[in-house]
């Protein structure tokens, strides 16, 4: 990559932070401090405002490159994920959206502690949300470094370093200083660059090849080196059985950990109504299910307009696959045109990583003063028989939650930097397994089932949540080959790089065992009061 | 409420019967006869019992059982299909690479049905939420919100 591209990408960018940064000064200037503002932006978004957000939110560098990329290397396979990412969000429209609008006010803890004995289930759902987070957030981080090195080409290690500081460092200013208003505008900022970056690149490829889908398939095929096989699934995943049930299980979890991401069901607390969070998810369904078909024909389109090898040959991973299409499409190398594009590309991959981080620290410094904090604090003020404590609490969990967005960001500083030369891609798989397998069951089994008990929620949250961790542990991404965490040693003892297949059913087997073991009587007074509340609004906060 | 109907897509929050309400009060809705009728006058109960009484309902139960029968089958339907298709695509890439028609073979076909049928059962959930269940929960909303208003004082 030449200095030309560099140096605008890096005017971009500039750009990008000056906006964001003008955004969350403005949004600070108004700001009342309340939580209904810090957490949930003041509740009057729209739902198409919503909607740009939640996309914004969910589609990841990693699914506008990574997903990309692995099309122009493998071809459907890749395509594979894209369906999964998308299918996942009518999980989130036919059972969450709605009824976590009208149950809970700020994330997910609150909807299972609404019915259940809340300080035990609180914390425990503040502990998986936050690992959620935590284990998608250092990924996200350790992602912007290696991008930003591969985009501007200062592969050292100090360029990525700093990176990465950067990054969480910015992400830091927006969420303490902006709270979920800040947040939510750069998520609408970036939703929209994003699509609109996709959809011109999706439009140079279709006129590349005379708007003939046909025709672009068949060269990205003879392009491939491998003929007709690259259309057809089996390049990636087709290998032995532990490949094959490793794609399973990955799938599995991109489909029913989708729902239990905090990041996405704290944006559901940025509208009105349960009526504007379903609509919400309708626009975002029209954006990524478009975004995700785009990302097809770039996949495939760099494959037939470079070639699958110089893909590869730039980057073994295919992350530079898109990047290196727009340089094509703009003119080629040292033209004008190429060096915009690939500016244009570079810089919204960078805005993309920003705006997802802000995101997840948000959800998770939720976690932390919101379920955490509040709970342990409850208890205190239980003990000291303190009256009127409501407003002082109110005032200090907001403080507290600014305070966890910096604790937050140190710690994601922190693993980012010390995982920045492992090969961590699998920790956005482990992170989706670990919503499906712990903070799905536990919101499922709250919305829907009588008699559902603490002691049942209890099991279903650490019985999804310690085996997907213990699992992975154990796994060969940790140990036992040349590409683990750990080469040198060996205790893989379960086959598969992603627990889903096998935690997820955990984690719900886990909570109706517990559910019908416990002695308590389920509580069909509170059940009543989740259920009308759900359905119908009353009471909504 | 009636007068909302058919206004322009630009006035997206207006034409939203909830933000109306929401903003217009329960006072202002002009409604024929509450959803859950009053039995003891709205004193003299908890409201926790408030809520056992609407959810005990006819209307509360018309509105879950509408929920349900919709949302029960697709959610089987759409998890049964894309465990289908992630295990053919796995387990059986002969199958998918088979040719149906113009150079498109069963894989791709069946990729962008997912797409396909994702955007055909969000418009249909989005349809039936509109038509059968956003009045009648509105309406149980406002008569739950007073009767516990009613117990609360």
């Amino acid at each position: 990559m030449s200095g030309d591209h560099q140096a605008l990408a890096l005017v971009l960018f500039s750009a990008f932070v000056a906006v964001t940064l003008g955004i969350t000064t403005w949004v600070g200037r108004h700001r009342r401090g309340s939580a209904e503002e810090f957490y949930a932006g003041g509740r009057l978004f729209s739902p198409m405002e919503n909607g740009f957000a939640i996309a914004g939110d969910y589609m990841s560098a990693a699914s506008f490159l990574g997903i990309s990329g692995l099309i122009a290397l493998y071809g459907y396979d890749g395509m594979l994920y894209s369906v999964g990412f998308l299918v996942a969000w009518l999980v989130v429209l036919f059972l969450v959206a709605e009824l976590v609008r009208n149950c809970g006010r700020f994330t997910l803890a609150d909807v299972v502690a609404s019915r259940l004995a809340a300080r035990r289930v609180r914390i425990a759902s503040g502990v998986s949300s936050i690992t959620v987070s935590v284990l998608y957030l250092v990924a996200q981080m350790v992602g912007a470094g290696s991008l930003v090195a591969l985009l501007l080409g200062g592969t050292g290690e100090a360029a990525r370093s700093w990176t990465v500081v950067g990054v969480g460092a910015l992400m830091v200013v927006y969420v303490s200083l902006g709270g979920m208003r800040a947040t939510t505008w750069i998520q609408i900022v970036k939703a929209v660059l994003l699509m609109a970056g996709a959809t011109v690149l999706t439009a140079l490829v279709l006129s590349r090849f005379g708007g003939d889908l046909g025709r672009l398939l068949h060269t990205a095929a003879d392009r491939s080196g491998h003929g007709a096989s690259f259309l057809a699934p089996g390049l990636r995943y087709g290998g032995g059985w532990t490949d094959r049930l490793d794609f399973i299980s990955l799938g599995l979890a991109l489909v029913l950990g989708t729902a239990g991401l905090p990041h996405i069901l704290s944006r559901f607390y940025t509208v009105p109504t349960a009526r504007a969070a379903r609509r919400s998810v309708i626009w975002s369904i029209g954006l990524i299910g478009s975004f995700y078909l785009m990302t097809i024909v770039l996949g495939f389109g760099a494959a037939a307009v470079l070639g699958t090898e110089q893909v590869r040959a730039s980057n073994a991973a295919g992350n530079t696959a898109v990047p290196l299409l727009a340089l094509d499409l703009g003119g080629g190398a040292g033209s004008t045109g190429g060096t915009v594009l690939f500016a244009v590309v570079a810089a919204i991959a960078f805005a993309t990583i920003l705006a997802v981080v802000a995101g997840i620290t948000l959800a998770s410094s939720a976690s932390v003063a919101h379920d955490l904090y509040a709970s342990l604090g409850r208890r205190r003020a239980r003990a000291t028989a303190g009256d009127g404590r409501e407003p002082r609490r109110r005032w200090g969990e907001v403080a507290v939650a600014r305070a966890a967005a910096v604790g937050i960001g140190a710690v994601a500083i922190g693993l980012g930097l010390l995982a920045q030369n492992l090969n961590v891609a699998f920790l956005v798989g482990l992170a989706f397994a670990v919503a499906a397998s712990s903070n799905l069951p536990v919101l499922l089994y709250s919305l829907f089932w009588r008699d559902f008990t603490t002691r049942g929620a209890l099991w279903s949250v650490y019985g999804g949540l310690v085996p997907a961790v213990v699992l992975v542990v154990l796994s060969p991404v940790v140990s036992g080959s040349g590409k683990s965490l750990f080469p040198g040693v060996d205790f893989s003892l379960f086959p598969l790089e992603n627990p889903g297949l096998v935690s997820i059913p955990l984690g719900f087997l886990a909570g109706w065992l517990g559910t019908v073991t416990s002695s308590e009587v389920p509580d069909e007074a509170r059940h009543a009061e989740t259920e009308v509340r759900a359905l119908t609004g009353a009471g909504a906060a | 409420m009636e007068k909302q109907e058919g206004r322009s897509a630009d006035e997206l929050r207006l034409d939203d019967p909830w933000y109306d309400a929401l903003a217009t009060g329960p006072a202002d809705a002009a409604r024929a006869a509450p959803a859950v009728p009053a039995q003891s006058g709205g004193t003299g109960r908890t409201s926790a019992e408030v809520y056992a009484e609407v959810q005990r309902s006819p209307a509360f139960q018309e509105v879950r059982s509408r929920y349900r029968r919709f949302v029960v089958p697709a959610s089987l339907v759409f998890l049964l299909w894309y465990l289908a298709y992630v295990v053919a695509a796995t387990t059986a890439p002969g199958l998918m690479g088979a040719e149906v028609a113009g150079g498109l073979n069963v894989a791709m076909v069946a990729g962008l049905a997912q797409f396909l049928t994702t955007f055909v059962l969000t418009w249909a959930y989005a349809r039936h939420a509109r038509l059968h269940r956003d009045r009648a929960a509105l309406e149980l909303r406002w008569d739950t919100q007073e009767m516990t208003r009613a117990a609360d004082r």
